[in-house]
């Protein structure tokens, strides 16, 4: 009998098409599989019709009065599952790229007390949508800059599709990085000591909206992700418990 | 080398005096912060040190091996904005992460609000509105 909580944080912006199917598909997965889920859609100020067909959906919805971006609205729905004591964290990005039939693979290392952080990868068994060889590029580059750092090989270290064990949730509630946080919530975790599995999933192409980042974007992404990464480093290096409680 | 002609020393010291004065002003009137006006004050009393002591621009110039005094102004000029940008973005940076907070916070507040509302209309009609959350 499962008695973990498990949470499924959807941040939501501008995704009408496709948050409705997203949030569907795993109020679908429930039911399958025996296990207790509650559907989070973090609504980050959506300027489109987002917002109405959220309200529609058989699931809980954060509204963000001001629009944060990916990190601001993911840190919300961390906050929500550390004050509802949720066992388990779970991120599904809401433009359909992840398939919640993955969800339970996501979910099994942590559930089996094998990890504190699942990440779920394309690039393991180099199945699904591969994104476009620029940003694999980009991609490849990140995991260098963790190899370096923490001594650990995420093969994809940009993947928002997440889950994050009790004690990891106590650590993202009192930080996580706001803008572009999937790189460099990497280094955060390990240099936390926090476990960190990954484990292959088959991604698609996003279903609808737009990538966060556009092509001209990507520059300033590189030195951004770059820099915070390295003064997240040095920050946490010298004291890994500024954020998040290490008795936990 | 010339000293300063006694016009422009008067109309330094005018000048000066004057964003004193803007500047407790705002401060009087609660528009500006008093920790943000620090630098504004520090800035006008070294104004009003050099529009007074007339020789002082030359001496420090030829002390730090300057051949053109007023270059020295422009130096901490520059170096004094350059001072309080950097203390502005940091400004900046702290109400960003109060805003991110505050966000939050009202994000789980709104939440609340729509669950009581609920609850009320339920106890006061008895009729189950249909409740999206489980």
């Amino acid at each position: 009998m499962p008695t973990e909580r498990i949470l499924v944080i959807v941040p939501c912006y501008n995704e009408q098409s496709a948050i409705a199917s997203v949030v569907n598909e795993i109020n679908r997965i429930r039911q399958l599989v025996d296990l207790q889920i509650d559907v989070l859609v973090v609504n980050d100020c959506s300027t489109d019709n987002s917002l109405q067909v959220i309200r529609e959906l058989a699931c809980i919805h954060l509204n963000l009065p001001v629009n944060l971006g990916i990190g601001g609205a993911m840190h919300a729905g961390y906050k929500y599952a550390f004050r509802n004591q949720y066992d388990i964290a779970v991120q599904i990005d809401g433009d359909g790229q992840h398939p919640a039939d993955e969800l339970v693979k996501i979910l099994e290392p942590i559930r089996a007390g094998r990890a504190d952080v699942v990440i779920g990868s394309r690039f393991l068994n180099n199945t699904g949508f591969q994104s476009t060889a620029l940003r694999r590029m980009g991609i490849n580059y990140f995991r260098w800059l963790n190899q370096l750092l923490v001594g650990q090989t995420i093969f994809d270290s940009t993947s928002g599709f997440r889950a994050f064990n009790r004690r990891t949730i106590a650590i993202v509630n009192d930080y996580y990085p706001d803008e572009y946080p999937e790189p460099e919530s990497i280094v955060q975790f390990g240099l936390h000591k926090l476990r960190i599995q990954e484990v292959p999933v088959m991604m698609r192409d996003r279903q609808g909206g737009v990538s966060s980042i556009t092509f001209t974007k990507s520059i300033y992404y590189m030195w951004k992700v770059t820099l915070s990464t390295l003064f997240a480093y040095i920050r946490l290096r010298n004291n890994p418990y500024r954020h998040g409680n290490p008795a936990y | 080398m010339e000293t300063l002609p006694i016009r422009i020393q008067i109309l330094s010291i005018a000048g000066a005096l004057v964003f004193m004065f803007v500047i407790a002003r705002l401060i009087i009137k609660g528009r500006l912060r008093e920790e943000y006006s620090i630098l504004w004050i520090i800035c006008t009393i070294i104004l009003i040190v050099f529009s007074i002591w007339r020789r002082g621009l030359e001496q420090i110039a030829l002390l730090l091996g300057v051949y053109y005094p007023p270059s020295l102004i422009f130096l901490a000029a520059i170096f004094a904005i350059t001072l309080f940008l950097v203390h502005l973005s940091i400004v900046n940076s702290r109400m960003q992460e109060s805003i991110k907070d505050l966000t939050h916070e009202l994000a789980f507040l709104r939440k609340e609000v729509e669950k009581l509302r609920q609850k009320e209309t339920v106890s006061a009609t008895g009729i189950e509105t249909p409740v999206n959350e489980k």
